[in-house]
């Protein structure tokens, strides 16, 4: 059988390749976006994982619920992408710096 | 450790999501970074399978790879973005991308490792019976105990459609429309024009 550390190794994996696009991108936001949804993957698996061993389908319901709230954000996500870019015709974080922050 | 079967399933699918996911972050075409990251959602929702969560990973098949990643893929392709552009400060970054995710890796597999999480602290619990169904068991919870959980899951994705909608709808120019107050007000010399008939 497979044991939990070898599921929860692949998404410690995924979680820091995630972690990774976040820090190297800085020409992309959608990139961005996208190193989200790895991350979010990494720790839905963790949450199955240990659904499986600890034999409590508590973790699978909130997986569900992650899935929801994920879903809502990458929707919003892109609408406030595509407004950006009509406004300011580009997506490069490195030159949205309107707020002078 | 016996290596069996759904072992090489498992590795099979881990490796071409972690391949897809390395992709993602580094390949300079976005569109290219979108089918990446489909195919490691598809390889994710085969592991989700082996871990008997089968509900979720058609979840994850249809709503994410369904309609989640095909709203990336409309939003790279109308966004018409300049690729030279892209990816110029890639390897400034990478030194310090690498020793952040090294680190936090190695510290997670450090505690997570197999003599920590291995099957003799952890043991597999026994398969299933063939009558059990997974949409079932997650169903008799989610209706009753997490029903307003549930709901309020509902009112997030609604909320998610109005604040999508409102934030690209534009407001058309061309539409016609009547105003009031300006149309009582005419004058008669605004609108008649009187015109020289031609003689016969």
């Amino acid at each position: 059988m497979i044991s939990l550390s070898e599921y929860l190794i692949v998404a410690a994996l995924l979680f820091g390749i995630g972690m990774a696009g976040i820090i190297i991108n800085r020409k992309n936001v959608i990139v961005l976006l996208m190193s989200i949804e790895l991350i979010l993957l990494a720790v839905n698996t963790n949450f199955l994982a240990f659904s499986y061993f600890l034999q409590n389908n508590i973790g699978q319901l909130f997986v569900f619920f992650i899935l929801t709230v994920a879903a809502a954000e990458a929707a919003i996500g892109l609408a406030i992408l595509v407004a950006l870019f009509r406004r300011a015709k580009t997506i490069e974080v490195e030159k949205l710096d309107l707020l002078k922050g | 450790m016996s290596f069996n079967f759904l072992h090489i399933i498992f590795y099979f699918f881990s490796f071409v999501a972690i391949f897809s996911a390395v992709m993602v972050i580094v390949s300079r075409n976005p569109v290219r970074g979108v089918l990446f990251l489909v195919s490691a959602f598809f390889s994710m929702a085969g592991v989700w399978m082996i871990l008997n969560a089968e509900f979720l990973a058609l979840i994850l098949v249809l709503v994410y790879v369904g309609a989640v990643m095909t709203l990336f893929l409309f939003v790279v392709m109308m966004l018409n973005i300049d690729l030279v552009s892209l990816r110029k400060s890639f390897v400034r970054y990478a030194p310090l991308a690498a020793l952040i995710v090294l680190l936090v890796v190695g510290l997670t597999v450090m505690v997570i490792g197999p003599e920590r999480q291995g099957l003799t602290e952890m043991p597999a619990p026994a398969p299933k019976s063939i009558e059990y169904s997974n949409i079932a068991d997650l169903g008799a919870v989610l209706y009753t105990q997490y029903a307003y959980p549930f709901e309020i899951a509902a009112v997030i994705l609604l909320a998610a459609i109005i604040a999508a909608i409102a934030l690209t709808h534009r407001v058309a120019v061309k539409r016609k429309s009547q105003n009031i107050s300006e149309q009582i007000n005419v004058k008669r010399d605004e609108r008649v024009r009187l015109v020289k008939g031609m003689q016969k």
